[in-house]
């Protein structure tokens, strides 16, 4: 016997049984060709649906990423050193990458966070926590690869300058939300106590981003994302770029298979705490 | 051919690059053990279920 979520309305979104609850489609044809109607949103977003369409995505995003890692690898050591960092500029092709997934890997857990405290939509909530543990991983990384590249570069392991503490603020909000998750017995409950911490993480993003600008820091400009375009040469900027693909692939590998996981885990939660009724 | 030294950078450099291989290698086992430990709970409860 199979279980499956309730339709497409995430206030359905409990566990029911095959046939018992035929699940809710949501009117498409009465929603207009430019418009997204909450109900279809929800609806293409259930969990079942989920499941049955990245069953087979994992191992191709696995495969595209592998080749994109090794590509990156090459690009980064057959580029030409820098004329001021010299050959600790390829440090900068596995820090920056990280430090690009720590940023985007906490967006999308506070805009997950925000459809699983607003809707409270099942496969929102399993996303957000698939998310943290993937996110705080590359935070910690780009932590360390930038402690790394500031030794020879600064003279110093760690400065709390205004982007190395945001991030490191960054990295206490991911840590802290798996805490908080992991603290509460009750699922709903550290389900949404976590989200609202996520969501006010949220604002810590532009700290980080904008911090360089904002503040006189130690730490280098964006050379990347401006507004004039690139500061970087093309022999540095492309493994740059194929290593940010690679570690972007990468990342929506792992998420989909924890996403998978978290559903999987819920639904066998579902099942045993059924039977221990049902006792 | 790189040169391994990286002009005297090579332990920063080799060190950065070995951790980011350490820490996705580490990430990409932890999500695979999970997922598989998820698939082998469910299938048990639905043994349990249709049992």
């Amino acid at each position: 016997m199979s279980l499956r979520y309730g339709g497409g309305d995430p206030q359905r979104a409990e566990l029911t049984r095959d046939g018992e609850t035929p699940p809710e489609k949501p009117d498409l044809a009465a929603v207009g060709p430019l418009a997204v109607s909450p109900a279809s949103m929800f609806g293409l977003a259930n969990p079942q649906r989920f499941m049955s369409a990245t069953r087979r995505l994992p191992a191709a995003l696995g495969v595209l990423a592998a080749v994109l890692f090794a590509a990156g690898a090459w690009l980064s050591f057959t580029a030409p050193e820098d004329y001021q960092q010299g050959d600790t500029v390829r440090i900068m092709f596995v820090h920056v990458p990280a430090a690009w997934m720590s940023l985007a890997v906490y967006a999308a857990l506070g805009g997950t966070s925000f459809f699983s405290l607003v809707f409270r939509h099942a496969l929102a909530d399993a996303a957000a926590r698939a998310a943290a543990p993937i996110g705080a991983a590359f935070t910690a990384l780009a932590l360390a690869t930038g402690s790394l590249w500031g030794r020879p570069m600064w003279g110093t392991w760690w400065e709390w300058d205004a982007r190395l503490t945001s991030v490191l603020v960054l990295f206490l909000f991911y840590v802290g939300y798996m805490a908080l998750r992991a603290s509460i017995d009750d699922e709903q409950k550290a389900g949404r106590a976590a989200a609202v911490l996520a969501l006010a993480g949220l604002v810590n993003l532009p700290i980080v981003k904008f911090s360089v600008d904002w503040w006189n820091t130690l730490h280098q400009p964006a050379s990347v994302f401006r507004a004039d375009g690139p500061a970087m040469t093309a022999d540095l900027l492309t493994p740059l770029l194929v290593m940010g693909l690679a570690y972007t692939v990468f990342f929506t590998a792992l998420w989909i298979v924890s996403i998978r996981a978290e559903i999987n885990q819920r639904r066998a939660n579902a099942l045993a705490l059924r039977a221990a009724g049902g006792a | 051919m790189p040169d391994l030294d990286m002009g005297g950078y090579g332990g920063f450099v080799w060190s950065a690059w070995g951790l980011s291989a350490l820490v996705l290698s580490a990430l990409l086992w932890r999500v695979l053990a999970r997922a598989r430990k998820a698939r082998r709970a469910l299938d048990e409860a639905e043994g349990r279920e249709d049992g």
